[in-house]
């Protein structure tokens, strides 16, 4: 939170002022205290007599794996499934016009794929983007 | 006050009349003030029976309060309270109205104790939101409307239909504990599953609330689900069926919220997935689990309403709420940011935020109760809720690349709000007691010892690991402008192609017989024609009527002189 507080007395001054996270440094000093606090609840768990529900508790740092596998499962299917289930945005208010012709199926696969080679071709720069970003900039 | 039975809708009903006849500052200060009368009249209220009437030969109970009706009643009037100070600046009468009959028609539904009552207050629920929808007032926000108007509608009426099958099972329509025993069970269970959005009934909630206005989504994301989940609170708990089905939607709704764009969509998933957890607890059904499912419920209208309430800043302010549109609006609007992230925070079930002191009572219960696969996937959503509506909403939004976007924080009314809800959103983590001392049962529970505090937040930080780490490796799907199909392309296209098919196909088969049966016919009628040609001719030749004249006249002569030469002969 206290990262927060320092944006906030930041973000009084006028716009081409640089922001906390404009700066590399903070970013990593801000990940390095997030990478600090991963470890220190992993030794935790060997310190922390626990009582457990299920054996599956006692399994070593059963929570963080756990959460991070799951993590990784949910968006490594989640992006599997825009392979069938992405559409162009306006998908459902073109129908909305026209009804539902079937000689517009052709019409609207040609404009998908239009669109989907836009999508692409700005996915691919978002996620350069992102890349660049992942560096430096996760707040989380 | 006034008198004890007057039930608590009645005060709201009047206040939309009164919303609907002032302007300005009167308008707004009558709006805040009647949830705040109306809560400080319901904490007054005893439970028990205030209001019956007889109609035909059944009891109706428009006014009945209970420990459970009650809990539901705090937090609608706070979430009313909420809302309407956050929509204070709006200038819309359709809004402010509807907004007051809402908030009215939920409370009317809680204190149902009766199933047409119910059923009423049921489809006052449908009728009255719809209008926060429609006043957005785009093509899109109508057709939204429109089905979800459909589908709610059609919620009540199954539910009438139920309960009129219960009438005639039991001969009462009182609205105690159900049961899936007899047909009447099972079509209440399906209305009161379409409104709270069971998994294949869910798609009117993603459709219809990131289409709503940015003030009308808050109020229905606080009241409808919820009026749901109280239904089934009363009516089908230990129902193990539930704990299934509420398993599901813990967990289906956090992968289209992954490679969702609108944001505002992504936190209506998030909205199933917490609803989810409701009714898993309402399933297993011990007194652990209801409470752990009642204080959710109280906990999610508030933080879910302040998460709703910053992504309606972000729109309000910036008019996009599309992720890939959005970006480092953190440095102009850094209280938004905040109090977005204790939303956040709260619905990721932090330590020493809401979301944690209910969500762990039903996760709890779940272990106790050898649920075990069961427990295995709500932790599997605790972690994915904390991917998408802990981290997603906040990064996408505030932090990510720099979208260039320097908007301000928003008016200060909806600061205000937001801030309320923030507070009460960290208020009730650090002293869970005064929640838990509403609840229907008395379980002595304590979410703060070391094993759970320590449990949950490995499991959040290293999901929060995950994001970086798939971040780093730019493995996260990036926000990109697209249409997700979910279950509403059955209705919004595949059975709208068929249908169409199907018509092309039985017009085409109906013009082919029509031409070839009034070929037939004409091949039929030429025939006789020219059968009867020459006939014809001489029959059926026409001739001016003069020449009728002349042959009459040529007639007469010849009998008058036929008859003149008789007489020369005789």
């Amino acid at each position: 939170m206290d990262i927060n507080k320092s944006n906030n007395e930041k973000s009084d001054e006028k716009d081409d002022k640089q922001y906390f996270f404009d700066n590399p440094k903070n970013t990593k000093w801000v990940m390095n205290i997030f990478y600090a606090c991963c470890v220190l609840v992993v030794v935790l768990d060997f310190v922390i007599n626990r009582h457990v529900y299920h054996s599956w508790e006692n399994l070593p740092a059963f929570y963080p794996i756990y959460g991070f596998v799951g993590c990784v499962v949910l968006v490594v299917i989640a992006s599997w499934m825009r392979t069938f289930l992405m559409r162009s945005e306006d998908y459902y208010d073109k129908s909305d016009d026209k009804g539902c012709d079937h000689p517009d199926d052709d019409h609207d696969q040609e404009h998908l794929e239009k669109n989907n080679d836009e999508n692409t071709h700005k996915g691919a720069s978002n996620q350069t983007e992102n890349k660049k970003i992942g560096d430096h900039n996760v707040d989380a | 006050m006034w008198m004890l039975e007057i039930p608590p809708f009645t005060l709201f009903f009047i206040g939309g009349l009164i919303a609907a006849l002032t302007r300005g500052k009167i308008r707004g200060a009558i709006m805040v003030a009647i949830p705040v009368i109306s809560a400080m009249h319901l904490w007054t209220v005893p439970e028990g029976i205030h209001l019956q009437i007889a109609f035909l030969d059944y009891e109706l109970v428009p006014y009945r309060a209970d420990k459970l009706s009650l809990m539901f009643g705090y937090v609608f009037h706070i979430a009313a309270f909420i809302s309407i100070i956050y929509s204070l600046h709006v200038k819309d009468t359709v809004q402010q109205v509807a907004a007051m009959l809402y908030a009215g028609s939920a409370l009317g539904a809680v204190f149902a104790g009766d199933l047409l009552t119910l059923f009423v207050f049921w489809e006052l629920l449908a009728f009255t939101s719809v209008f926060l929808i429609w006043a957005r007032r785009t093509s899109r926000a109508y057709h939204a409307g429109m089905r979800y108007l459909i589908i709610q509608v059609l919620s009540g009426v199954i539910l009438l239909v139920g309960a009129l099958f219960y009438a005639a099972d039991t001969g009462s329509l009182a609205f105690g504990y159900i049961g899936l025993d007899s047909i009447a069970g099972w079509l209440i269970l399906i209305a009161f599953g379409i409104k709270c959005a069971f998994p294949f009934a869910h798609n009117w909630l993603t459709d219809a609330y990131p289409e709503a206005t940015p003030t009308g989504t808050v109020l229905l994301s606080a009241f409808t689900t919820k009026v749901a989940v109280y239904a089934l609170a009363r009516a089908y708990p230990g129902t193990e069926l539930l704990v299934y089905i509420g398993a599901a939607m813990t967990c289906f709704p956090i992968f289209f919220a992954v490679i969702e764009n609108d944001l505002r969509r992504v936190l209506a998933y998030s909205l199933i997935n917490q609803v989810g957890f409701m009714v898993v607890g309402i399933g297993i059904g011990t007194a652990l689990a209801i409470n752990g499912a009642i204080a959710h419920a109280f906990n999610d209208v508030i933080f879910k309403g302040l998460l709703f309430m910053s992504m309606g800043a972000v729109l309000h302010m910036t008019g996009r709420i599309n992720g890939s549109d959005l970006g480092g609006l953190y440095k102009t609007m850094p209280k938004t940011t905040i109090l977005c992230i204790v939303g956040a925070a709260s619905i990721s079930a932090f330590p020493l935020f809401s979301g944690f002191v209910s969500k762990s009572m039903v996760m709890s219960a779940a272990l106790e109760n050898g649920y075990d696969w069961i427990w295995l996937m709500l932790l599997f959503a605790s972690a994915g809720v904390f991917h998408h509506a802990g981290i997603k909403i906040p990064y996408f939004a505030f932090f990510a690349h720099d979208s260039g976007l320097r908007a301000s924080d928003p008016p200060r009314n909806m600061l205000f709000a937001m801030f309320i809800a923030a507070s009460l959103c960290i208020a009730i983590g650090i002293y869970p007691a005064a929640l838990y001392s509403l609840l229907p049962y008395d379980t002595g529970y304590n979410p703060y010892d070391a094993t759970h505090v320590l449990a949950q937040t490995q499991l959040l930080l290293f999901s929060a690991l995950a994001f970086v780490w798939l971040n780093i490796r730019g493995m996260y799907p990036p926000e990109l402008r697209s249409t997700n199909l979910d279950v509403d392309w059955i209705y919004r296209r595949a059975i709208p192609n068929v249908l169409a098919r199907v018509f092309a196909a039985i017009w085409k088969a109906d013009g082919a017989l029509r031409n070839a049966v009034l070929g037939k016919w004409s091949q039929c009628q030429r025939f006789i024609a020219s059968k009867h040609k020459g006939l014809g001719g001489l029959l059926s030749g026409s001739y001016p009527a003069g020449n009728m004249v002349l042959w009459v006249g040529v007639l007469l002569a010849s009998y008058l002189f036929i008859g003149f030469v008789n007489k020369l002969m005789a």
